[in-house]
């Protein structure tokens, strides 16, 4: 379903990830929240405000200053019949808990044979502009997308986040979803009342065209669609791809996309180097190959630790202008 | 002493022997070349898996260590599908895929080894949590090495086991080195007061005595289902063996005279079989009776192993997402 078309209620994207928390712990019994102050405090982003005080201390529960400690709580008793949804405050501390997740979640399910199961959701933060520097702006989906056991979601719309957010509780492995902290409250959009999910690996093109394929995940799907605004305005047309899950991927969508128009840019707020953007241009470069008219073109964070100053933050992160100018320049325009 | 208790203390007796047998074995494979890999051997730290998983039920959790087939056996574990999947045959608990560092056994609770020194500490304080939750009555036993109190991940964990009452029930095996390195040039300070230090009620203990730590799990068990929160049970012990069996030659670490030692002073096979005899509740016959039997069945389940399949080529894309 497309932005676009959506129609009814409007919630802001942080107000939508609240409600599907919401409406799974009402749910289901056996799922619970642990993080660092996200009970009373609602989280340091006030995402949660309010769940405490209907689900209680045990169900959104406060956990000491102890990234690796209360993953990997959560991956035992994930493994043990309950369904956690662990919060990290922040997307650059998955340092802290990467050996709980890359080497116990994502692995037990197969080095145990298919006996074990980890139905775990690890909540964390992506996105920089928050002037918060270089240890609180990164976007590290790449890390979590190179381990296999685990999936990876990019939610870029209120509708998007709900849905997957609760397909994402709902499944039997480890889901890591990144949230754009940017977007928690600028963002809103359409979202029904009704009960739905979106399932894990199913893109979903946020605004159809015919000249180029502009595949841009979470914050840059905004990127994207201003940039397409302006192509627009000199008579290009370009066409918006949300992957929404990076793990597993739609590969199908992205490839037809580019199969149809013949031109692309893989647009990811995650370092350039080595990053989505890489995995996405190649797979589309390998299965579209006959079907281009320019290389495939790939956009990311500058590969520099985010900086402080706002001069320099906003020169790390791709803007519509620079999409902008790329198309126009792979159109020939 | 009750016939029970006699029985009782001979079916440990079994136990250990069944480790300690289990693991010759292991050495003969590795050495014969039949054994892909490494395995790290338990030998001659027996009676701290048997002592403390013959107080639990069959649905209580642990977790293990890289040095792990000790207490997998002592949950529980049948020595034919071990075998197989040290030897990455499919019919091993793990298909093969899982190999000595990873034997996980739902059915007896056993929630994987763990090749992460420490890597286990906050799931089994994990799994604690949603006995307590679910209100199953279940604990969970975290089996680790000494060379684990390195680990940060530990203390998070006990801190929040402590906090939160959790039944867990920590369990240090102090066998004296981290892989090659004595304990005194990592460790600072006192290990009991590591956990003292969270308010967590911790004891020293012989780990070489299965009595004494059978004894202390119990009430460690029974505390925790108690509702009275984690305990800390520190067994001193020794590694008769490498840190893997590939570590043959370990004079730069440690003194042959130190290892006879341990294997002819403090066995706990022969010190549990020695203290039976003096109380004259057994007599040399049945351990010799015991040891045939044991013996028997671990020949054939290693017999079973090396002619196991291994496992089809599609069985590599298996079991990645549930």
């Amino acid at each position: 379903m497309s932005m676009l078309d959506a129609h009814g209620r409007e919630l802001t994207y942080g107000e939508a990830i609240k409600e599907a928390l919401a409406e799974e712990l009402r749910r289901d019994p056996t799922v619970f929240m642990l993080g660092e102050d996200i009970a009373e405090a609602g989280t340091t982003f006030k995402v949660l405000t309010g769940l405490v005080e209907e689900f209680g201390t045990e169900r959104v529960l406060d956990t000491p200053i102890s990234e690796p400690g209360i993953t990997g709580l959560a991956v035992g008793a994930a493994m043990t019949g309950m369904r956690p949804i662990v919060d990290i405050m922040f997307g650059d501390f998955s340092g802290l808990i990467m050996d709980q997740v890359a080497n116990q979640a994502a692995k037990i399910h197969y080095m145990s044979g298919g006996k074990l199961k980890v139905p775990l959701v690890v909540r964390t933060t992506m996105g920089a502009g928050r002037r918060s520097a270089a240890q609180h702006s990164q976007s590290l989906q790449a890390w979590y997308s190179h381990i296999p056991g685990l999936k990876v979601v990019v939610p870029s719309t209120p509708y998007d986040a709900k849905g997957l957010m609760k397909s994402a509780i709902r499944d039997d492995n480890p889901v890591v979803i990144l949230e754009d902290k940017m977007m928690y409250k600028t963002v809103k959009g359409p979202v029904p009342a009704e009960e739905y999910t979106i399932p894990l690996g199913v893109a979903d093109i946020k605004r159809a065209g015919t000249d180029i394929t502009l595949v841009a995940t979470s914050s840059m799907v905004y990127v994207a669609l201003d940039a397409a605004k302006l192509l627009e305005e000199i008579g290009i047309s370009a066409e918006v791809v949300d992957p929404r899950t990076l793990v597993p991927l739609d590969k199908e969508t992205l490839i037809e996309s580019v199969k149809k128009t013949s031109r692309a840019i893989i647009i990811d707020e995650g370092y350039e180097q080595y990053g989505v953007t890489a995995e996405l241009a190649s797979i589309i470069a390998d299965s579209a190959f006959y079907y281009l008219d320019a290389p495939v073109k790939r956009m990311g964070a500058m590969n520099v630790p985010i900086p402080f100053s706002p001069a320099l933050e906003d020169l790390t992160i791709p803007n519509a202008k620079a999409v902008f100018e790329m198309a126009k320049s792979l159109c020939n325009k | 002493m009750s016939e029970i208790d006699r029985e009782q203390w001979l079916h440990m007796y079994q136990q250990m022997y069944k480790i300690r047998a289990f693991e010759e074995q292991v050495n003969e494979l590795y050495q014969g070349a039949k054994m892909p890999g490494l395995a790290h051997l338990y030998i001659g730290e027996e009676a701290i898996a048997v002592g403390v998983c013959e107080a639990l039920n069959r649905d209580d959790y642990i977790t293990s260590t890289h040095r792990g087939h000790g207490h997998c056996l002592a949950k529980g574990a049948s020595v034919d599908k071990m075998f197989a999947e040290l030897l990455g045959k499919d019919a091993g608990y793990c298909h093969g895929k899982g190999g000595s560092m990873h034997i996980a056994d739902q059915d007896t609770g056993n929630l994987g080894a763990n090749a992460i020194v420490g890597g286990s500490s906050a799931i089994a304080t994990g799994a604690a949590f949603a006995s307590k939750r679910l209100g199953n009555g279940r604990v969970a036993v975290c089996f680790f090495g000494e060379g684990a109190l390195g680990q940060g991940l530990v203390y998070e964990s006990m801190n929040m086991a402590q906090l939160w009452k959790l039944p867990v029930i920590y369990v240090c095996e102090n066998n004296l080195y981290n892989e090659y390195t004595h304990h005194s040039e990592s460790t600072a300070g006192s290990m009991k007061l590591r956990a003292e230090a969270f308010g967590i009620y911790a004891v020293e203990l012989d780990g070489q005595n299965v009595r004494e730590v059978h004894e202390a799990a119990q009430k460690a068990v029974e505390q925790a289902r108690n509702g009275e929160g984690p305990s800390f049970l520190l067994c001193n012990t020794y590694r008769y063996h490498g840190h893997h069996v590939g570590d043959i030659s370990r004079e730069y670490y440690r003194p042959k005279s130190e290892e006879l030692l341990w294997k002819t002073e403090r066995d706990p096979l022969k010190l549990l079989s020695g203290w039976l005899i003096e109380n004259q509740m057994a007599d040399a016959g049945i351990f010799e009776q015991i040891e045939g039997q044991v013996s028997g069945e671990v020949e054939s389940a290693v017999a079973f192993a090396l002619n196991a399949p291994f496992p089809m080529p599609e069985e590599v894309t298996k079991h990645v997402y549930a």
